[in-house]
């Protein structure tokens, strides 16, 4: 008996299966990456070829004028993510730490980590309107209503879930023989958490707080019920504050070929400052494997 | 030269005395009832199969088994006059005094240099740093591989370059007792070798206390040795660790007074 050819045979049923399960599989995953290609071709097109350092640096015009920029709203963008992150990092960080090092996995834990997985998918709308009713309209904040810091603490709802989540697990990953050694030479917990396992997670971490601020600097809805839009040069955290995000949603509906235009600058600006956001937060992961 | 092996410590200064300390996990009892006087300035060994509780017994001793949830300790150890589980005891200042090195190397993501320090930083150390890392290094052992290379990453040396480090980190916090557990499963015979070495060289200046798998190791390096076995309990069928024989090593291995120790050590079971 002459043995079984061990050469490659097309016509066998289990390879034509393999073959067409393997092009499916392939398909979808072309179709799964087209939008994000096609979102980033056609505003590049769009707006790539608007960028100038005056587009940077200058006001948005006037409705019926040509020029200006959208530097108000660049600088607005900036300023409400850094309150947000000011507000986010800290509580964040902390619940995640007291969630992964303190809590031992009781059911407040359980509760603490149920909420958080809710709140990350609430819809941002919600989150502007939850603090448009607790500070905006109430003129909680020195009798102001709208504001940069009413904005940054909408976005800061939005960011603690990402940073929660991210530092509890991060910290989970950390090998428990690490803790051993460190209360083995007679670190009090303190110690041991601050010198030791927070900087051992500190990658995933930072990683976690990179996505959660780009997450949140794209936001609209949030922004529109908060910090609200200004044509203007940010007056003061406890005034109205432009945004990237705001501009687009206010200018790409308006008739003016010029407001148009500087949608679609500011749409390719902010996907940039995201696309860029994502990449470091990708070579802060790198970071912790080596 | 040697003391009757009857009369096991009793000349010797007792470093840490444990006092019909039992151990449980949840409602699951660990280990019950031990009692061993372990001498200063010796190395005692704990052998016995797997499952014994002569690790639980050793974290018992500088409070390690506070990290694990569920953990109950009934029972005294006392160390220099005080009972270690007395409510007004600070359980990190017992682990300064007591320090422990753990089965896997687990240095920390630091350099050799802040390796050492970091103990000694966190105790209040006001020497002279260089000199304490030298030192410390040269007691484990580590001085000439790593003497050029004290920035790098902990992580970069070899696994037995590891648990020395480990150890010298110990040694760098001046503890009165050094407690292994299981220090060298994880290394190859070479490494071995030299932290058996340079144990012996350690206790001139301090207590110690290894739970080893390995017999010969036992032998090798230990002055007094204590047999852990696991007994059916006869009111329940759950199995609880217990001190089956405690005594010079040189009697444990030549003539024990337990049958089980008896087996064990000449490789009938386990």
């Amino acid at each position: 008996m002459t043995p079984r050819t061990l050469s490659y045979r097309h016509g066998l049923s289990r390879n034509i299966w393999n073959r067409l399960l393997s092009s499916v599989a392939a398909l979808f995953t072309a179709l799964a990456v087209l939008p994000l290609v096609l979102v980033l071709i056609y505003v590049l097109i769009k707006g790539g070829s608007l960028i100038n350092m005056q587009l940077l640096t200058e006001l948005p015009p006037p409705p019926g004028l040509d020029g200006g920029g959208i530097g108000n709203a660049i600088v607005g963008t900036l300023v409400v993510s850094l309150i947000a992150s000011l507000i986010a990092i800290p509580i964040g960080v902390g619940g995640g730490i007291y969630l992964a090092e303190y809590s031992r996995s009781g059911p407040f834990a359980q509760f603490v980590r149920f909420g958080t997985n809710v709140l990350a998918g609430v819809p941002s709308i919600i989150c502007g309107v939850f603090i448009y009713g607790l500070i905006v309209s109430t003129r909680a904040l020195m009798g102001q209503s709208y504001s940069a810091i009413a904005g940054g603490m909408a976005l800061a709802v939005l960011m603690i879930p990402t940073v929660i989540k991210t530092t509890d697990e991060g910290l989970k990953l950390v090998p428990q023989e690490l803790r051993w050694g460190a209360m083995g030479v007679g670190a009090s917990r303190v110690i041991t958490i601050t010198r030791v396992t927070l900087p051992a997670a500190l990658a995933p971490i930072a990683t976690g707080v990179v996505l959660g601020i780009a997450r949140a600097a794209g936001e609209t809805a949030p922004l529109i019920f908060t910090a609200l839009f200004s044509p203007f040069w940010s007056d003061g955290l406890l005034n109205p504050i432009a945004s990237m995000s705001v501009l687009i949603y206010n200018y790409a509906i308006m008739p003016y070929e010029a407001q148009i235009s500087l949608a679609w600058a500011a749409s390719f600006v902010l996907v940039m400052m995201i696309l860029a956001a994502n990449l470091l937060a990708r070579w802060l992961g790198h970071l912790s494997r080596q | 030269m040697t003391a009757p092996s009857t009369s096991a410590s009793q000349s010797e200064e007792i470093c840490l005395s444990l006092q019909d300390l039992s151990i449980s996990y949840g409602n699951k009892e660990a280990v019950r009832g031990v009692y061993m006087d372990i001498p200063k300035g010796k190395v005692t060994a704990f052998i016995g199969p797997s499952g014994c509780g002569k690790s639980t017994v050793l974290r018992a001793l500088n409070r390690m088994n506070d990290l694990i949830d569920g953990c109950a300790i009934r029972g005294r150890v006392v160390f220099q006059g005080q009972d270690l589980y007395q409510r007004d005891i600070d359980p990190v200042e017992v682990r300064r005094r007591i320090g422990m090195v753990f089965q896997k190397p687990n240095p920390f993501p630091k350099s050799i240099y802040d390796n050492i320090a970091f103990g000694a930083r966190i105790n209040g150390y006001r020497g002279d740093m260089d000199e304490l890392v030298e030192r410390s290094l040269r007691k484990a052992a580590l001085w000439d591989e790593t003497k050029d290379k004290l920035r790098d990453s902990g992580y970069a040396l070899s696994g037995g370059q590891q648990q020395r480090l480990c150890i010298a980190r110990t040694i760098a916090i001046e503890p009165e007792v050094i407690l292994m557990d299981e220090p060298c499963s994880a290394l190859d015979p070479i490494s071995t070798l030299k932290i058996e070495e340079m144990m012996h060289e350690l206790k001139k200046n301090y207590t110690i206390v290894i739970v080893t798998h390995n017999m010969q190791q036992a032998v090798r390096v230990s002055d007094y040795t204590g047999f852990f076995n696991v007994s059916n309990r006869e009111d329940r069928d759950s199995k609880v660790g217990c001190l089956v024989e405690f005594s010079e090593t040189e009697s444990i291995f030549n003539s024990p007074q337990q049958l089980a120790t008896q087996d064990y050590v000449s490789g009938r079971f386990g």
